[in-house]
């Protein structure tokens, strides 16, 4: 017992010592995200036409992707990358350990720890602090929050397979180096993170439900303020983990097929 | 003078040879900054799509907003780099072998590098600014092209000079880089849209302390020919882009403040 | 007039303190403590034109502090110094014209560029004029015999290939002062007497004054007349290599190899340092007691196979000088 709390001061003090960063990084996001409400006021006030998503519910998606951010699948895990790139993952991939669920579970602590480290703040500040008409609104309905958790634990798992083909890609070098660069942009715009999904042309809404983005930040956000009902949480929830399934199996068929290269070439 | 300006741009040459030898990278880099900053354009789009206007403001309008402040940004991300990684510089110690050489401190600090990848943030830009122009009734006059060319540079001195500042903040301590983050992420998030929808106090942060309003929302006042929704006087529009000069003048006094600090404590 | 002048410079920094613990992490938040470090305490030397100076410490003692204020790069709190007739931190620029400085562990050649492109760059960078620069360079080269390694970047250089092409872009606009710190360190042994042999040719060839901080002894036998010793911010020694043995401790050192080994060994006028099996260190004090006599006693008295005298180590006389000082 003595061991974990002496691990958890440790971890207190390692953020701590990054204090300023930590702080700054939530004050950013607090900016951006009142920046944007600001604009979606201006928007909402510009027409009496009904909206997909009310002005509540952008409001409040808005706040829920800036407090989860953290979450969002834009990249790798940076220590392994430079690992792969200088070389060194070759004593990695020797050892007789599923590198696959290695990776994986790095991929959960990276997005877990800073989501929770800055979405505590967000939260109350855009919860509790702020006046009305720019304030996150509550959820809908003790079903719809209950929803919203199992949504966002399928968001957890489809963000860290995303993570880990980041992760993977990185060993082809040339392919690795496109795909990291340009992915990021599909992902931003298709998580609901600069517009909120309801808000796109019509046309696109079919094509949106069923990409793997749209469960990361998107359909949480609209299970939380009630825009979808707490029903549907199967079939979503379902869609979330099938691509989740199908990127975990794309990744582990990419690894291995790296890995027989290497064994034959003596790495 | 002269001999300072030749220096310089044997200081850029040097850059650009060390980012050629990447090459492939480098279009690739280039390809990527061009396409993260698109989606922002996107963004826009699909919400002018949806909501028509943004307050009394059509999206050429906006689109001319947007342009000329990612034009700024872009031409102060690549020419200022050296300012926004100047932490390397001071932990690494490498400052003071600039203060070892007989130069001023900002040419060799701005000679350090010349990022040519930000071109891609400054073709989109333009892109947006030359289809702004083209969808909206301007009257071209000689002075209004000297007023959208002075917004731009004036816009550029501005953003360069939060690098300058930036950086400064480095002689006390390197950790506070987030924070100004803040002011020039946050400012091109704002200043991408016309500063009339926000509300009254945002908006007097960025007339009053961070000028962005007078390198971008009065010269387009001065451009459009549009009654300002502000009330501003008509010479601001066409006065106020030189209040992105003085804003690099007074950093570059701060930084001399600093450098004066760092020389008598020491690293 | 001395080209360099120093006189009682003193110097202090703050250093926040940073205790341990998680409570003081969160103190330290909000309330920063300091201590004040008294890094010069009054120094005070002059150097003429020309001199090959050797200026040693252990950490801490104020060296860099000192050539930091020296180069103009740094302030002091007080105290009066003139190189050349400037004042170095008033006037930088004109004063670093005048100077060369290279960082044994810190490069100040362009990490990607080939060494002949951060070559021309200094040139831009000093202004020098083309024909000085040609004629300059090409004697460099020639000397560091550095020809082939023109149009490699310096990312690829060995550091034996790295220093000389340092010491190449230091002198490319001839300045008649040069700072060197710890420039041999981590060399191989051919580089170290290249770079040593360096240094003595344009010391003695052109004139250059040349000031040398470093921890390795064996340079400062090799080449330096003067040798200043600082500790804690005070000059403890100020003079000849001599005069500093002399200063602390006048002994010398005579090994001996015997035939056979010995126990109970002892000689009147020197004391046994080290007595292992057949080889025996003495120390003894040529002023009483001649090596001449001390030798003759030896071989009357034991079945001698070999010996040599030699000085102590400066390493010994250094460690003695910081012993006394409780350093």
């Amino acid at each position: 017992m003595k061991g974990y709390i002496s691990l958890l001061r440790l971890r207190f003090m390692l953020l701590l010592q990054y204090r300023i960063a930590a702080f700054a990084g939530v004050c950013t996001q607090l900016l951006f995200g009142f920046v944007r409400v600001m604009v979606f006021i201006a928007f909402y006030q510009s027409t009496s036409k009904v909206q997909p998503i009310s002005y509540e519910g952008t409001i409040t998606y808005i706040w829920l992707s800036q407090a989860l951010l953290g979450l969002l699948p834009w990249n790798g895990d940076s220590e392994l990358q430079t690992m792969i790139r200088t070389g060194n993952v070759a004593y990695e991939l020797c050892r007789p350990v599923d590198i696959y669920n290695l990776w994986f579970s790095r991929a959960v602590a990276q997005r877990t720890a800073p989501t929770l480290l800055r979405a505590i703040p967000i939260f109350i500040v855009a919860l509790l602090l702020l006046p009305g008409k720019y304030a996150m609104g509550y959820p809908h309905s003790c079903t719809s929050f209950l929803a919203w958790i199992i949504s966002m634990f399928g968001a957890l798992l489809l963000s860290c397979a995303i993570t880990n083909i980041f992760n993977i890609v990185t060993l082809w070098t040339v392919a690795g180096d496109g795909i990291t660069r340009l992915l990021p942009a599909v992902i931003i715009l298709f998580s609901g993170m600069i517009v909120p999904l309801p808000l796109f042309p019509q046309w696109m809404q079919g094509i949106l439900k069923y990409l793997p983005f749209s469960g990361i930040v998107d359909i949480p956000a609209r299970f939380y303020s009630g825009h979808i009902q707490p029903s549907q949480i199967v079939s979503l929830f379902f869609i979330q983990i099938i691509w989740t399934i199908l990127l975990i199996l794309m990744g582990k068929w990419l690894l291995s097929r790296k890995m027989k290269l290497i064994v034959v070439q003596g790495g | 003078m002269m001999n300072g300006i030749k220096l310089y741009f044997k200081y850029v040459s040097v850059s650009i040879q060390s980012q050629m030898q990447y090459r492939a990278s480098f279009i690739m880099l280039t390809l990527s900054q061009f396409i993260v900053t698109f989606a922002d354009f996107l963004g826009i789009w699909i919400l002018f799509d949806r909501f028509g206007t943004l307050k009394q403001w059509s999206m050429a309008e906006v689109a001319l907003f947007y342009g000329i402040v990612h034009i700024a940004f872009a031409i102060s991300e690549g020419f200022a780099r050296g300012f926004d990684t100047f932490s390397k510089q001071v932990k690494t110690g490498d400052f003071d072998r600039i203060l070892l050489r007989p130069r001023s401190t900002v040419l060799q600090v701005l000679g350090l590098e010349f990022q040519l990848m930000r071109l891609g943030r400054l073709t989109q830009g333009l892109v947006v600014l030359l289809w702004a122009v083209n969808n909206l009734a301007i009257h071209w006059t000689m002075v209004k092209l000297t007023l959208i060319l002075a917004a731009i540079l004036g816009g550029a001195c501005l953003f360069s000079g939060i690098f300058v500042l930036q950086a400064t903040l480095c002689f006390w301590s390197v950790e506070s880089l987030e924070l100004v983050n803040m002011v020039t992420y946050g400012g091109v998030e704002t200043a991408q849209y016309p500063l009339s929808i926000y509300s009254s106090w945002f908006r007097k942060f960025f007339i009053f302390v961070i000028p962005l309003a007078c390198i971008n929302y009065f010269p387009a006042m001065g451009i459009l020919e549009k009654t300002d929704p502000l009330n501003s006087p008509i010479w601001i529009h066409y006065g106020s882009p030189l209040a992105g000069l003085i804003f690099l003048l007074l950093s570059l006094q701060v930084w001399k403040f600093g450098v004066t600090h760092y020389r008598s404590t020491g690293s | 007039m001395s080209q360099i002048i120093v006189e009682n410079l003193m110097k202090t920094f703050k250093v926040a303190k940073r205790k341990p613990g998680l409570w003081n992490a969160v103190q330290g938040l909000v309330h920063r403590e300091y201590n004040t470090v008294h890094a010069l305490e009054g120094i005070s030397f002059k150097l003429e034109e020309g001199e090959l100076v050797g200026y040693i410490g252990p950490n801490g003692a104020g060296k860099s502090t000192t050539v930091k204020i020296l180069s103009g790069i740094l302030v002091p709190d007080s105290g009066r110094c003139e190189v050349m007739g400037k004042v170095p931190w008033k006037q930088r620029i004109d004063h670093v014209k005048n100077i060369g400085v290279v960082f044994g562990q810190r490069s100040q050649l362009w990490w990607d560029l080939p060494v002949e492109d951060s070559f021309q760059l200094l040139r831009d960078i000093y202004n020098i004029p083309h024909q000085n620069y040609k004629s300059t360079r090409d004697e460099l080269i020639e000397i560091l015999n550095i020809s082939t390694l023109l149009d490699v970047p310096v990312r690829q250089l060995s550091l034996g290939q790295r220093m000389k092409c340092e010491l190449a872009a230091s002198l490319l606009h001839t300045p008649p002062l040069l700072f060197l710190d710890e420039p041999t360190i981590g060399l191989d042994a051919v580089s170290k007497l290249a770079v040593r042999d360096f240094i003595k040719k344009i010391n003695k060839e052109r004139g250059v004054t040349v000031i040398l901080t470093t921890h390795d002894m064996d340079d400062i036998e090799a080449l330096c007349s003067r040798v200043v010793v600082i500790g804690r911010g005070k000059i403890l020694s100020d003079g000849t290599i001599e005069e500093l043995r002399n200063h602390v401790s006048k002994e010398r050192k005579l090994t001996v190899h015997m035939d056979m080994p010995i126990d109970n060994f002892s000689i009147p006028g020197a004391r046994v340092v080290e007595l292992e099996g057949q080889q025996i260190s003495l120390a003894f004090n040529p002023e009483y007691i001649s090596p001449a006599i001390l030798i003759s006693n030896l071989y009357e008295k034991y079945p001698v196979k070999d010996l040599f005298i030699e000085n102590t180590p400066i390493e010994e006389i250094i460690a003695k000088l910081y012993g006394e000082l409780r350093i």
